[in-house]
């Protein structure tokens, strides 16, 4: 467990560099995770940051990619309905990468 | 990329030279209090640690024959040592599979032979320290228990079945790895590995009916907690969440559909993997078995069959029997339990299914044998069955087939690199490492045959290679689930 400072106020993450408490989440908050991986987040990656966190606030779970991509792809053009614009934006994977900044648990298993 | 090097790939495969301490950095998280204690562990490492570790090494040598002769039976003949993928990826002498034993055989010998306990030094015996204890934490966890190096051994010794009881100890004293722990904890608290609730897998599934119907105008169902249904199908619960994993469940549901076969899923047991292996624990692997019993029961069903997953099918062809049986409820008729292969292999063998091969001309195959289903299971009825079926169902449904090296093969195939429970972040440079004596196979018949295409029944190696292909200069898509070449060249509507 460690510690993260936003702005002034200290979050508490997990060795991972995700969120312990997800209700504190905001968006500053994941600005700054973005910004610790040397990534800065754009209109697109907020698209995705808040699909997952209303998909999450009804199921406990971070979407499949495939619901995801199809998601992204009804909203922002067919052309960006693909796992390949997912990678583009969250090269280190848009499951885990995307949740870490919407402040949701890292999806687990075989993944 | 990475902060380390990566393995290159050479025109011929080369041993390389030694490196000691090259991976003494190594090792993951450890796990904390609230996943410790759903499985009845310590949640940090116990105050009489030394006395704990060495009373359960003896209990472990008295209650498995098998460990006690593997530890008093190596006689350094080297045979072992250039075989693991780890080793090769990595160059730490003590990733050779020799080493690996002699990390828990020295204090086995120092506690419990007559030499180790009055000359210690003769024997290569030592004390149990907290240096030794950390160096199990960390060369344990660079095991993915693939058992490459028992094939090589002229004594048959299990380098898994020692790494899963030294893992079991550090259990035990209280020095659990968070990766794995916490998912055997989201199993008995959600129902799968992921963590995928019920109504979410409803959902998942709807939505993959939809998708399907859109794309082929059929209506295949993925029916889910259906009462009654003759089959119940077991796969890991990345085929309800990630890509290419999911392409092989849109596969075995257009192969049932077309059979005509009434199955279902059940959201009790939405996991067909068992960490519990990886740890070592037949208490723990017989809770997460159990839930497919009781699934099966709850369901009535007659038959059970497992999807695309390595560990999860030696557990079932392994233990199952043992730890969750009898099944005697299940219909004597089929194999108990039966893989989604052999399924989808006697179906076309008895001429049930329309593949067209053409469907997939845009691919050059070649096919991943994963560690688990080659060395320690079997398919189908005559010995190599595991070897030969998955490779039919392949060539049933792409035209064009090629081999690696017959020695990375088969029961010579090399683990992913992400086997064992190592398929975790905190470990990517071991996994690009490991996952280089793959690679270099690869890279030959992607030379030689313009392979364009790795196929997979295990949801470990598709992650693990989605990962690190393009480590190598590979496209992360490269990798695919075997029904996901089946799913491409059924022709639906054609035979129901």
């Amino acid at each position: 467990m460690a510690n993260i400072d936003v702005n002034g106020t200290s979050v508490e993450v997990d060795e991972e560099g995700y969120l312990v408490d997800r209700s504190v989440w905001n968006e500053e908050i994941g600005s700054h995770m973005a910004t610790i991986d040397d990534c800065e987040l754009t209109d697109s990656h907020w698209e995705v940051i808040k699909f997952l966190r209303e998909y999450y606030d009804e199921y406990q779970i971070a979407p499949a990619v495939r619901v995801l991509t199809k998601a992204i792809g009804k909203k922002l053009g067919k052309d960006k309905g693909n796992s390949k614009y997912l990678y583009e934006l969250f090269p280190y994977g848009p499951a885990k990468q995307a949740c870490k900044y919407a402040g949701l648990p890292k999806p687990t298993g075989c993944v | 990329m990475a902060d380390y090097e990566i393995p290159e790939l050479k025109d011929i495969p080369v041993i390389p030279s030694i490196k000691e301490g090259a991976m003494a950095h190594s090792a993951p998280f450890v796990s904390r209090a609230p996943f410790q204690e759903k499985l009845g562990y310590p949640d940090e490492l116990v105050d009489n640690w030394q006395e704990v570790a060495i009373e359960k090494l003896g209990d472990m040598t008295k209650k498995y024959r098998s460990l006690k002769v593997f530890l008093d039976s190596c006689v350094k003949c080297g045979a072992c040592t250039d075989k693991c993928h780890y080793f090769l990826g990595t160059t730490d002498p003590k990733n050779m599979p020799v080493a690996r034993q002699d990390l828990l055989r020295k204090v086995y010998r120092r506690y419990f032979t007559l030499a180790g306990k009055f000359f210690p030094k003769l024997v290569g015996a030592t004390d149990l320290t907290k240096e030794v204890l950390d160096d199990w934490y960390s060369y344990y966890h660079q095991c993915s228990q693939c058992r490459r190096c028992s094939v090589f051994c002229p004594y048959g010794i299990d380098t898994a079945e020692i790494s899963m009881a030294a893992r079991e100890i550090l259990d035990t004293v209280g020095v659990g790895q968070k990766y794995c722990n916490e998912i055997i904890g989201k199993v008995y608290e959600i129902g799968n590995n992921l963590g995928l609730p019920g109504p979410a897998l409803k959902a998942t599934l709807e939505d993959l009916e939809e998708d399907v119907e859109d794309d082929t105008g059929v209506a295949v169902k993925y029916p889910l907690d259906v009462q009654g249904a003759d089959v119940l199908v077991v796969t890991p619960s990345a085929d309800f969440f990630a890509e290419p994993h999911i392409d092989g469940l849109i596969g075995y549901g257009k192969v049932l559909h077309q059979a005509g076969i009434s199955w279902t899923l059940s959201s009790h047991a939405s996991e067909a993997g068992n960490f519990g292996m990886f740890l070592g624990s037949y208490d723990n692997m017989k809770r997460v078995a159990w839930r497919i019993r009781e699934a099966a029961l709850d369901l009535g069903v007659k038959r059970i069959v497992v999807g695309e997953c390595g560990h999860a099918w030696r557990v079932a062809y392994q233990f199952w029997n043992t730890i969750a049986g009898p099944f005697d409820f299940l219909d004597p008729n089929y194999p108990v339990p039966q893989h989604i292969i052999e399924v989808t292999h006697d179906l076309i063998q008895r001429g049930a299914l329309n593949l067209d091969p053409s469907a997939n001309d845009d691919k050059r195959v070649t096919f991943h044998d994963s560690c688990n289903v080659a060395r320690a299971t079997r398919m189908g009825n005559t010995p190599g069955g595991q070897f030969v079926l998955p490779r039919e169902v392949i060539k049933a449904s792409v035209n064009h087939y090629f081999d690696m090296a017959p020695e990375t093969i088969h029961d010579s195939t090399f683990c992913c690199g992400g086997g064992g429970g190592l398929l975790t972040d905190d470990l990517m440079e071991l996994r690009v490492k490991g996952a280089m004596p793959r690679m270099q196979a690869l890279n030959e018949v992607v030379k030689e045959n313009d392979v364009n295409y790795l196929a997979a029944i295990c949801a470990i190696c598709k992650s693990q290679f989605t990962k690190t292909l393009p480590y190598y200069n590979f496209p992360m898509d490269m990798i695919g689930s075997v029904h996901g070449l089946v799913s491409e060249a059924i022709q639906l509507g054609t035979k129901e």
